[in-house]
């Protein structure tokens, strides 16, 4: 495969690390804040909505949000470590195997990190939205529900260790 | 696709959904009726209702008060709220909460032609009409003499327009055609409002359907029950049972030919959620059928408040809302006339 001079094996090896690189740190910060935001949005419209009858729950509840913005969080510290571990390397030595390794692990932790937050943000966003309702019902519940909100936001941070242990495997060749 | 409106849901309709569940949390408790239910006169009924959600509807009332106003003023307030959502809606629910409308449409329409039938003022009905069933050109009503003027004159604006076209005769209008064009409306209506629900699917359908099922199935049972004894065929019969709910197909062509109560039980109790109802009843009784099937009905609208993210809490809390004012008005009525031990012949608590 590897031989043919057009085929996707190929193409995938002539692309730049960097572009790689690039498009990981991208992928970090860009998809984790959709995802933050999304949770927003979900939590946020059925707090004003609840608060309406039931002011009381607004201050608590803003730590459902908060949560959410944890989530964009972990993205930026993500993307700024990403961006740390890019060096600069002799053009003979860009596609050299250990530029290639680097420039893969740097994809792949903007992706797991980015798309594990995602979903957390969204989880979190759906759960906030469940916890605001049903505090402004009984307000006994808030405790109970945040217990899972606070699992539901674990699994951003799962997201974000398997990612940081990725993105350390990202080592560029030695200027020689 | 069930599961993902979670994502998409509060775009629209989120903060109507927490405004709807707020207001839920307003409506009267058992420790309220139990309340209500000790009062001596109606101005202490009043006095109960302003300390609830009714309060601001209520103070400035002066004081002989009548039944009627008291059910007036509550019904107010469910059209009150009932504005407010449709102003914050977005389609499609706002289509939703008009389809709720569309039976209250229906009993309107009734009422006014039965009314003009027996020579009443148009006014005097009008004031009789739900409020939330109103629509232009009502008054025109009065006119018509058959089904088809009426359908002519006034319905052809209306939403209702796509019900009727399976009761257009020419036939002159009596009690007996009335009742039965009410029954044809209201099964296509229900047909038409199940269909919507269907597409609208996700939880709403899944909720909604079973809701509406239940309402199709009462009526088959409340129809069969009014026509025993009367001229209407079997196969009239059959046609004004809407075609789904638990009862369709098999269970419709048991009740079509069903003579007395008792075999209506006998139908009914092969299905087991109906057979829960029958059990609370003795035999030949039919007047606590209507409370048990209220019962039965508020039970199924409350635990449509424990899912989230549907359509099927705005219909619960509408009906909900009725369901409080008719135990409300019983309540009045009972303090009214003196008659408190009967009080808990017809109240359905809702929590």
């Amino acid at each position: 495969m590897s031989s043919d001079s057009s085929s996707w094996a190929r193409a995938l090896v002539q692309i730049s690390p960097y572009t790689f690189s690039a498009i990981g740190i991208a992928v970090s910060i860009g998809v984790s804040v959709l995802g933050a935001a999304w949770g927003i949005f979900i939590t946020g419209s059925s707090l004003i909505g609840a608060a309406i009858k039931a002011p009381r729950i607004t201050s608590k509840n803003l730590i459902s949000v908060i949560f959410c913005e944890a989530v964009a969080i972990y993205g930026v510290i993500v993307a700024i470590i990403l961006q740390t571990k890019l060096e600069s390397v002799p053009t003979a030595l860009v596609h050299h195997p250990e530029s290639l390794r680097a420039g893969y692990a740097i994809f792949a932790s903007g992706l797991i990190v980015g798309f594990a937050n995602l979903v957390c943000g969204v989880c979190v966003g759906i759960i906030g939205s469940s916890c605001a309702l049903s505090d402004a019902q009984n307000s006994s519940l808030f405790v109970k529900i945040l217990v899972i909100e606070i699992f539901g936001s674990a699994l951003g941070l799962f997201g974000v260790i398997v990612g940081i242990i990725m993105s350390s495997q990202a080592t560029w060749p030695a200027k020689a | 696709m069930y599961g993902w409106e979670m994502l998409s849901f509060n775009i629209h309709d989120g903060f109507l959904e927490a405004i709807v569940r707020g207001n839920r949390s307003g409506l009267l408790t058992a420790a309220d009726y139990n309340n209500l239910c000790q009062c001596e006169n109606l101005d202490d009924v009043k006095m109960h209702l302003t300390a609830t959600e009714y309060g601001p509807y209520l103070q400035n009332e002066p004081s002989p008060l009548h039944t009627t106003t008291i059910v007036e003023k509550c019904t107010l307030k469910l059209v009150d709220e009932y504005k407010h959502m449709m102003c914050q809606a977005t389609e499609p629910l706002s289509t939703f909460l008009q389809y709720i409308t569309y039976g209250h449409m229906i009993d309107n329409v009734v009422l006014i032609v039965t009314g003009t039938l027996h020579e009443r003022d148009v006014n005097e009905l009008l004031e009789k009409c739900h409020p939330l069933g109103m629509f232009d050109s009502i008054a025109s009503l009065a006119v018509a003499q058959n089904m088809r003027e009426l359908y002519r004159l006034v319905l052809v604006d209306t939403p209702l327009a796509p019900y009727f076209s399976e009761c257009i005769t020419s036939e002159d209008l009596d009690d007996m055609n009335i009742e039965i064009m009410r029954n044809t409306l209201y099964k296509a209506y229900l047909e038409d409002f199940y269909k919507f629900c269907e597409k609208l699917g996700g939880a709403t359908a899944e909720i909604m359907c079973d809701l509406l099922s239940f309402e199709a199935d009462r009526r088959a049972v409340n129809i069969t029950i009014n026509s025993i004894g009367t001229e209407l065929t079997r196969d009239d019969r059959r046609k004004l049972y809407s075609n789904f709910g638990l009862l369709y197909p098999y269970g419709h062509e048991e009740l079509a030919v069903c003579e007395d109560v008792d075999q209506v039980r006998g139908v009914m109790e092969k299905y087991p959620p109906y057979q829960a109802i029958f059990a609370k009843i003795s035999y030949g009784e039919s007047q606590m059928l209507d409370k048990a099937f209220y019962e039965e009905e508020v039970r199924r609208l409350c635990l449509s408040f424990e899912q989230q993210f549907h359509y099927a809490v705005f219909f619960a809390y509408i009906r909900l809302r009725e369901q409080e004012i008719r135990n409300l008005m019983w309540i009045s009525e009972c303090v009214a006339q003196n008659q408190k031990n009967r009080v808990h012949d017809s109240v359905v608590f809702i929590f």
